[in-house]
């Protein structure tokens, strides 16, 4: 392996913090311990696989649930934990992702207590909100999570929420920041959406295009890494202050339109069952299709003085020249 | 084979840009031009507005205001040209007509154009398409959520207190104020926001109801199903625009917030007593 490049203003390992980050498979957390990386001692987690990593970050395959998860909390001082890692609901049965989701993140904030951590980051998303007609626009973080009423299957998601939330007012020392990103897209992003936008055809319910929001992968690894450097505890939705209804977006990320009759509201679901578009189209999002919820994300860009750097457009032409590649 | 089958479909574009040419004229173009209206980087904002939608939307209307309804406007420079106004009308005639003309007045104002928005029912989000154009054009699911937001971003929303009580009433109760609601004017003390009160006649007369079929309203899940012309028919409209009214200081108790509301019902009564006055011919 090559010696890894030396930023100019590198601590010394041993006075330098530990960061623990969770999901390094993906996109996203990827992205982010490039960023952290010579500046903290990073450690590489992923239920999924070992991920490839520089020669000096660690990185393990484990379960959160599992007894081996606690090994590492022994083995490093851990002080801080970026939770970007989530079964998505495309991936397992929604045991498996409800063991995973929630009881590993208890697991998780347990060992953070038991450790001494003295930072955490969970990674949430925007559909603890709920897809509803009377959703308001621009919904602050005081808004209740009506996911679970809209369906069982992002149950999960808002019970991850609130068990961050409790750990976050009953152990202050936690330090824990929740953040409710928009649907975030961008090179290797591996969610319902950017698999949807990748695809040459993609479905919309006919008469429904809600507005949504759009947030580059790079751009939610910035904020990611300024909530964890600014350390500012709470709650926070993560999103730009530009709109665009969603059959806009997949005609501009290159994708064709299938049509799909969007009522009685029956009807799309069956489709999306019969023709088995879970990964990208899956029956329980599908009011997020038909109704928007859209985030007022002023509070993170006014907290921690952050703004994303890439408009939609410079989103949707990734999936437009992907899709030029690919024909 | 491709390109036989572009030109089976480059037709009906032609076609649509014909049309769209007929609708959003150069005129049209013009005024949407001339509106202070903050959009982001695809024309849409947070509330789903959408600029060329409000183009087609201004362009269709324009041809009912000047010749189906042959609307006459008064008192327009009584609206501010920018900043936060609650436009407060008198609601008639089944279909939200009173709202797009109002909405059409204020968009093609020599005294300065607006981008209205109108606060609608919460079930119009769950029609196909209906919701996603009322959206487009400016109209925003009555939540008190939504119309704080607004005036913080400084909008002038059209609100008809009345609701559904005011726009479904029969031809009996015509020009007959109805029970206003009060969120409006908590919504005006809480955000300092002035209130033009407005005088619709002639739409009581677009669409006169016999009665309300409750019972297939019920069925259907709507909030009434009048008994009464299928289209709206060409009565003469006029929108009689009252001057500002400003409300300040905090709220003490609902029955003063309520003796406020009356304020404003009272100058739209007059504003629709003078319009009756000066109307010379129905239809």
């Amino acid at each position: 392996m090559a010696t890894p490049r030396k930023p100019a203003a590198r601590k010394p390992a041993s006075d330098r913090k530990t960061v623990l980050v969770t999901g390094a498979a993906g996109s996203l957390a990827k992205r982010v311990i490039t960023r952290l990386y010579g500046r903290y001692n990073v450690i590489a987690v992923d239920f999924r696989r070992q991920v490839e990593t520089d020669a000096d970050i660690p990185s393990y395959r484990v379960d959160m649930g599992k007894r081996g998860f606690e090994d590492i909390f022994r083995q490093h001082r851990i002080d801080a934990v970026l939770h970007i890692g989530r079964i998505f609901p495309h991936e397992h049965d929604r045991m498996r992702r409800y063991n995973a989701n929630v009881l590993g993140a208890k697991k998780l904030l347990e060992l953070c207590r038991k450790y001494g951590v003295g930072q955490v980051l969970i990674h949430s998303t925007y559909f603890v909100y709920g897809a509803s007609p009377y959703n308001p626009a621009l919904l602050d973080e005081d808004h209740p999570l009506k996911a679970s009423e809209v369906t069982q299957d992002l149950v999960d998601s808002v019970e991850l929420e609130s068990l961050a939330t409790i750990h976050l007012w009953k152990h202050p020392e936690l330090n824990i920041t929740i953040l409710r990103p928009c649907n975030v897209l961008g090179p290797e992003v591996r969610n319902s959406m950017s698999i949807l936008l990748s695809r040459p055809v993609a479905p919309v319910l006919l008469g429904f295009s809600p507005l949504m929001q759009f947030l580059h992968v790079d751009d939610m690894a910035d904020a990611l890494v300024v909530a964890f450097e600014q350390n500012k505890p709470g709650i926070y939705n993560v999103a730009p202050d530009d709109y665009v209804a969603y059959q806009e977006a997949v005609t501009q990320c290159g994708c064709r339109r299938l049509p799909v009759p969007s009522i009685p509201p029956a009807v799309p679901k069956l489709v999306s069952n019969l023709l088995n578009w879970n990964a990208f189209f899956p029956p329980y999002l599908i009011n997020y299709f038909k109704y928007p919820v859209i985030l007022d994300g002023g509070l993170f860009r006014r907290t921690f003085g952050w703004t994303p750097r890439r408009n939609l457009n410079d989103i949707f032409s990734y999936y437009r020249k992907q899709k030029l590649i690919g024909s | 084979m491709k390109r036989s089958w572009r030109s089976v479909t480059a037709m009906p574009s032609a076609l649509q840009e014909a049309l769209y040419q007929r609708v959003v004229t150069p005129e049209i173009e013009a005024m949407v031009a001339r509106i202070p209206k903050p959009v982001g980087s695809f024309g849409y904002d947070a509330w789903g507005y959408h600029e060329s939608a409000f183009k087609v939307g201004l362009g269709l209307a324009k041809w009912l205001y000047d010749h189906y309804f042959r609307v006459q406007a008064h008192g327009l420079e009584q609206v501010p040209a920018q900043g936060r106004v609650l436009i407060i009308a008198n609601h008639s005639g089944q279909l939200p007509m009173d709202g797009v003309l109002i909405g059409c007045a204020l968009a093609t104002s020599p005294h300065g154009p607006r981008a209205a928005r109108a606060m609608i029912e919460r079930f119009f989000p769950t029609v196909p398409w209906l919701g996603n154009v009322l959206n487009g054009i400016g109209g925003v699911i009555g939540d008190p959520v939504n119309c704080a937001r607004m005036l913080e971003a400084d909008e002038a929303i059209i609100v008809f207190p009345e609701g559904v009580r005011g726009s479904g009433k029969p031809w009996k109760l015509r020009y007959q104020l109805q029970r206003f609601g009060n969120g409006f004017m908590h919504l005006a003390l809480r955000h300092r926001t002035p209130i033009i009160p407005v005088g619709v006649v002639g739409c009581e007369e677009t669409m006169p109801s016999l009665a309300n079929i409750a019972p297939l309203a019920r069925l259907l899940n709507v909030p009434y199903v009048p008994l009464a012309p299928p289209l709206p028919l060409p009565a003469r409209v006029s929108l009689h625009f009252g001057a500002p009214m400003v409300f300040e200081g905090a709220v003490d108790d609902e029955a003063a917030v309520t003796t406020q509301v009356e304020e404003v019902k009272t100058a739209i009564r007059g504003l629709i007593e003078q319009g009756l006055a000066q109307r010379t011919s129905v239809y």
